[in-house]
């Protein structure tokens, strides 16, 4: 990993270009920097015009984000938001873990003993994410409502789940197909027998392309909205649904609150892609080097 | 018990393409075989079916008497070495060294002894500790036979073992490889397609052409006698000059008379190559360092022009245009010719070989 720990300070490209990177890198960021800066907001400052940089922040979002401050009694009421954070970093660990797990075995699967048609089980296997969610959405919820698995942790941990698969199979077996099968023969010819060469000389190689398809399968199921909207139910709920619940309420929308949702939904991500990162680098540019 | 390998009409097919022709060889205990030949020849399909990585499609393969075409390759006992060095990225250079003993039941005492004793014999006690990343090639690639002598298998396989290596690197590795298979007990096969390293390393070469085994000899007798022009024409550089000829008669001396390009030559040839019929169609070869030239033509010379001049060190080489045919001709340094110079050349007796219009050595 040291390779990608590159001197910090400006390096060869020079201080115009590096001032470039950090203006391009600034517009990207602004709209997140923007959300964590109302979430510190007052009612008031969330609303003057200009709009402010400097104020002085305040706790009050990130606590109404877990009680419910009655006016009138002492005790604030919870409002469950604990449960919703649960629910999505429940769910989406599950599903990825779940993916990730039968993505490897698949994938090593179709890497190295193909198939007699194995390009077409790929197809079959990615036409499933080629249609747009809103058509299967009905089929599924009847579905759902059915077998009971509505508004259960099982139904939408399998739902989405099944969800990356596709992805997870083929990003994974890209990375499987990329290492020397030398290797893999060495193993053997060392007296490892296959499941030994899976997990021993295997599975470290692809490191790296498991990481990156985590965080990338992470990030779809952390925000996915519609499925979760109509499949979950009030135990069961995910942050993206609460979070549009509470849009709508009797003195309009509460961006202060929303804006204090949204930072703290944003922490398990940004901390798994952190931890990441280095892999993640190596994952998607994977390949893209001869080695 | 029989010991050392044995094939038997070994062939593989993949598809259509027989890429393995029916091979019969027999290595013993403690010999060194190389399979030599071009790209595409077969040898490492060949190397790949003793180690169990392919399937036999038909023959079999003994090993110390048993057959073991129906053993997967973690039961066969086999060690090799691969091309590409194979090593385990995620784990040290120790690591990659013992990992063949975890199979084997021993002891951690035992292990790093092992592990030390090869590390020894093959200079790499430095960097045990480093990763193959690492490593500079020539290290990987010790590394590599590291891996397949620290144990006691039944036979050793190197695939092409030097052929990543740059040419100083690689006469240093040669020797050293050497020196270590002398060591082994067991039948050792190389494949390699460089002929220099078939001739250094080898007890015997086998030569493959498409699929099959050309010739089993010596490295002195594959070069003496090679059985074939393909063989011929393969061994030694630069290659033997492979002249087609017709005869023309035997002499009063025995000596054989031929048609060259329209130049009469005489040639004092192995005594086989005499009850050829008259009018028979032959290659003659001839090694580029077995010419004289003398001042004349006479009736035992071959005329040509000088052409092109390629100074070797030691030697020097020159194209010589007889005709139209292009000729290989090795003198010392200090023989010195001009382009465009007509130079009369005598072959040397005995050492000059005569094919058949099959192309097989006539004995």
């Amino acid at each position: 990993m040291r390779f990608f720990r590159k001197k910090q300070g400006i390096g060869k490209a020079g201080a115009g270009w590096s001032l470039f990177a950090g203006v391009v890198s600034l517009i990207y960021f602004f709209p997140v920097l923007w959300i964590i800066l109302t979430a510190f907001k007052t009612r008031t400052d969330t609303l003057s015009i200009p709009p402010k940089f400097i104020f002085t922040p305040t706790f009050d979002n990130f606590i109404a984000v877990f009680y419910r401050s009655a006016a009138s009694s002492q005790d604030a009421a919870s409002t469950g938001f604990e449960l919703y954070f649960f629910n999505s970093i429940f769910i989406a660990g599950t599903s990825v873990i779940l993916a990730l797990i039968i993505g490897t075995l698949a994938s090593y699967g179709f890497s190295r003993h193909p198939l007699r048609g194995n390009d077409t089980y790929l197809f079959v296997i990615l036409t499933t994410r080629m249609l747009p969610p809103i058509i299967a959405i009905i089929p599924i919820f009847l579905m759902f409502r059915l077998s009971g698995l509505s508004g259960t942790y099982i139904g939408i941990i399998l739902l989405y789940t099944a969800f990356n698969l596709p992805f997870s199979i083929w990003m994974i077996k890209s990375f499987f197909d990329e290492i020397s099968t030398d290797v893999e023969d060495a193993a053997r010819m060392d007296g490892s027998r296959d499941r030994g060469v899976f997990f021993k000389i295997c599975l470290p190689q692809v490191k790296a392309g498991l990481a990156a398809t985590a965080v990338f399968a992470l990030i779809l199921t952390w925000n996915e909205f519609l499925f979760a909207l109509l499949l979950t139910g009030t135990d069961t709920r995910t942050v993206p649904v609460q979070m549009a619940r509470t849009l709508g309420g009797e003195i309009g929308v509460d961006w202060g609150l929303l804006a204090a949702i949204v930072t703290i939904f944003l922490i398990p991500v940004f901390a798994v892609t952190y931890m990441l990162q280095n892999h993640l680098l190596r994952g998607v540019t994977f390949g893209t080097v001869k080695k | 018990m029989a010991s050392g390998i044995q094939i038997r009409q070994m062939t593989k097919r993949f598809g259509d393409l027989v890429a393995v022709n029916a091979v019969d060889l027999d290595i013993d205990d403690g010999e060194v075989l190389c399979l030599l030949g071009p790209s595409g020849c077969g040898k490492t399909t060949t190397l790949r079916m003793v180690a169990g990585l392919e399937d036999v499609s038909e023959g079999e393969i003994c090993i110390d008497g048993n057959r073991v075409n129906d053993i997967s390759t973690p039961e066969r006992n086999v060690a090799m070495a691969f091309q590409f060095y194979a090593l385990y990225p995620s784990i040290t250079v120790a690591e990659n060294l013992s990992y063949p003993l975890h199979a084997e039941q021993i002891s951690r005492a035992e292990i790093k002894a092992r592990i030390a004793s090869v590390a020894d014999k093959l200079d790499l006690t430095e960097v045990l500790n480093r990763y193959p990343s690492q490593l500079a090639e020539g290290e990987k690639q010790r590394v590599a036979v590291g891996r397949a002598i620290i144990r006691k298998p039944s036979c050793f396989l190197f695939d092409e073992p030097l052929s990543r290596l740059d040419i100083e690197l690689r006469q240093q590795m040669r020797t050293k490889v050497k020196e270590v298979l002398a060591g082994l007990s067991k039948p050792t096969v190389i494949v390699t397609h460089d002929q220099i390293e078939a001739l250094t390393m080898a007890d015997r070469i086998a030569v493959m052409r498409d699929g099959k085994i050309e010739q089993v000899a010596t490295p002195h007798d594959i070069f003496a006698a090679p059985s074939n022009t393909f063989v011929a024409g393969f061994i030694g550089t630069p290659g033997m000059n492979l002249i087609p000829s017709v005869i023309e008669g035997v002499s009063e001396r025995g000596e054989l008379k031929l048609n060259i390009d329209g130049q009469h030559v005489v040639v004092d040839v192995n005594a086989g190559a005499m009850n050829l019929p008259v009018g028979a169609k032959v290659t003659l070869g001839v090694r580029p360092r077995f010419f004289e030239t003398v001042a004349e033509s006479s009736e035992t010379t071959l005329s040509g022009k000088v052409d092109i001049i390629e100074p070797m060190g030691a030697e020097t080489l020159f194209h010589v245009l007889d005709g139209t045919r292009e000729l290989r001709v090795v003198m010392d340094r200090t023989v010195r010719f001009k382009e465009g110079e007509t130079i009369h050349l005598e072959f040397q007796p005995k050492l000059t070989h005569v094919f058949d219009a099959q192309g097989s050595l006539v004995q």
